[in-house]
């Protein structure tokens, strides 16, 4: 079993294909929609984790490619160094996603990894520099 | 029944003094009432950690041989202004690293001082009979250098607006990121905790108070810059916006970075988070109610920050807390800048000295003004 976190993104009007339907019923998939933003006449942008065996997932990408849509499958993971964040929460502001929140108990940060889109807004907003990305740059495949 | 700050620094003296902070003191007044309250509680400990800008650090380095009267002086080649006396300088929180932009700045050369660390030293002169040396370059550090001190002209606002953007562009300022078409709304106070909104006629808090500052000692050196009590109240006397300011001082050697931290504002520049807390002598019931007071009490005003739109709303701080408050119909998530769980350890920390002993309150040796206009810069040919 392997799983990616990974963005579609449709070209406008393209979707002749019921997308996770698909995925689901034709490779086996379990998918988790962690972000949707499809509309009329606008690129759409659909973010999700997605779980299968290897050659199931392989096969399903190449799958997608053929339907015309393109996508990222997120390599890197954003780091918070929570020993050096002072718990102000400027990056709460900024959070699509809420995978960022404050606990309103300890009015700690909190960071649920599950809900993160990579986005990167966080780490250019914190003033303290707490945030950061591992692993290598996402690649864009189409 | 009242009590003087002598009587309370005996009672904190024979380690009989009772001490709670500005969030403790709600639910006891909830419980036991003002009158009884006010009778038992001697002390109540407030504390903020929030970005300061207007921040900075003096610095005496000691002669060299032969001995340099410093004209241009850089540390960690951020420059410091040394149009003092010969080994004196000052270096603001927000003055940008010559090489390296908004990535390092004064602040850090502050924090960087505070952690001990070796600091870069360069320095240039013209040269004097008495003062021959041109140039100078060594290593300093906070034991190996003379006074060493904190001295911001403006931290501590007492309460201060939210802000928000109207505009279809993401705003980066020093409220944090703005997004678009009113997509946030970020405040700066620690609200019921923070220090001037528990004392906000200033009775006890004056010139000479002495506090927690950055984790070590510090003293209220004057009225901050831009202190403006005649701000607009609400029917509860607080203000409603930005209002009184104090000018503070401290020295660097007691400060710990748990409580001074360098940050950089997105595209906006280098700021100084600075924790303070003051403690409160409850004199009498008057001044109780005043430290009793609660989030949902506070009110603050939202400003956009793009400057287009005169917003003209009133929240409180138990809305803004909440992390979504409505505006124009719609929901928008809020969110802090200062950090509030700071804010806690700072009000702990000071409850703690005064506990123990080695602490004791302060006669203000001055009042801070009452009235004051605060006024705007003119352009004049
Ligand atoms: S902005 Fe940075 S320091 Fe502040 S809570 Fe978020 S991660 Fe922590
Ligand atoms: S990258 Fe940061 S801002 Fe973006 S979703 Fe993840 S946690 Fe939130």
């Amino acid at each position: 079993m392997k799983k990616i976190k990974i963005t579609f993104e449709f070209p406008p009007n393209s979707i002749k294909q019921p997308l996770t339907y698909r995925l689901i019923k034709d490779f086996d998939l379990m998918l988790n929609i962690l972000s949707a933003d499809v509309s009329l006449n606008r690129t759409g942008r659909l973010t999700m984790d997605m779980q299968g065996e290897e050659d199931m997932l392989e096969a399903a990408l190449d799958w997608v490619k053929k339907q015309g849509i393109s996508f990222k499958i997120f390599e890197k993971e954003v780091i918070w160094n929570e020993d050096k964040c002072i718990h102000c929460g400027a990056c709460t502001a900024v959070c699509p996603s809420g995978a960022l929140s404050l606990d309103n108990e300890t009015w700690k940060l909190t960071f649920d990894r599950e809900k993160c889109l990579i986005c990167e807004l966080c780490i250019q907003t914190c003033p303290l520099g707490v945030m950061g990305l591992n692993g290598d740059n996402a690649s864009l495949d189409t | 029944m009242s009590k003087t700050i002598s009587e309370i620094n005996e009672k904190i003296k024979e380690g009989k003094a009772v001490v709670v902070t500005a969030e403790e003191v709600i639910d006891l007044v909830e419980r036991d009432g003002y009158k009884k309250t006010a009778e038992t509680v001697d002390v109540v400990t407030t504390g903020t950690f929030g970005p300061m800008c207007s921040s900075g650090m003096f610095v005496n380095f000691g002669h060299s041989k032969p001995p340099i009267k410093m004209t241009k002086v850089t540390l960690n080649d951020v420059p410091a202004y040394a149009g003092l006396a010969a080994v004196d300088a000052y270096i603001g929180a927000t003055e940008l690293s010559l090489k390296r932009g908004m990535e390092y700045g004064g602040a850090h050369v502050i924090e960087d001082f505070i952690a001990g660390k070796d600091i870069l030293l360069q320095a240039e002169s013209y040269g004097t009979d008495c003062y021959p040396r041109k140039e100078i370059t060594t290593k300093v550090n906070k034991d190996n250098v003379n006074q060493i001190f904190l001295f911001n002209p403006r931290n501590c606002y007492q309460n201060y607006a939210a802000a928000t953007n109207s505009t279809n562009k993401t705003i980066y300022t020093y409220m944090g990121t703005l997004l678009p078409n009113y997509g946030n709304v970020t405040y700066s106070t620690s609200g019921e905790l923070s220090p001037l909104l528990n004392d906000p006629e200033f009775r006890t808090i004056g010139i000479g108070t002495r506090l927690f500052l950055g984790g070590g000692v510090g003293y209220v050196a004057w009225e901050g810059t831009q202190h403006n009590p005649d701000q607009a109240k609400s029917e509860n006397g607080l203000p409603v916006a930005g209002a009184g300011t104090l000018s503070l001082i401290g020295d660097i050697r007691g400060m710990s970075t748990e409580f001074i931290r360098a940050g950089v504002f997105q595209k906006y520049g280098i700021t100084l988070y600075v924790g303070v807390g003051i403690p409160i002598p409850i004199l009498d019931e008057e001044m109780l109610a005043k430290t009793a007071i609660k989030n949902k009490d506070i009110y603050t005003r939202i400003v956009d920050k793009s400057g287009k739109v005169d917003l003209d709303i009133l929240v409180n701080y138990e809305e803004l807390r909440s992390g979504q408050i409505s505006l124009f119909g719609k929901k928008v998530s809020t969110a802090p800048l200062t950090s509030l769980y700071k804010s806690r350890i700072i009000a702990e920390k000071l409850k703690g000295w005064i506990l123990n002993g080695s602490f004791l309150l302060t006669e203000k040796v001055c009042d801070l003004p009452a009235h004051n206009k605060v006024n705007t810069l003119e352009v004049r040919g």
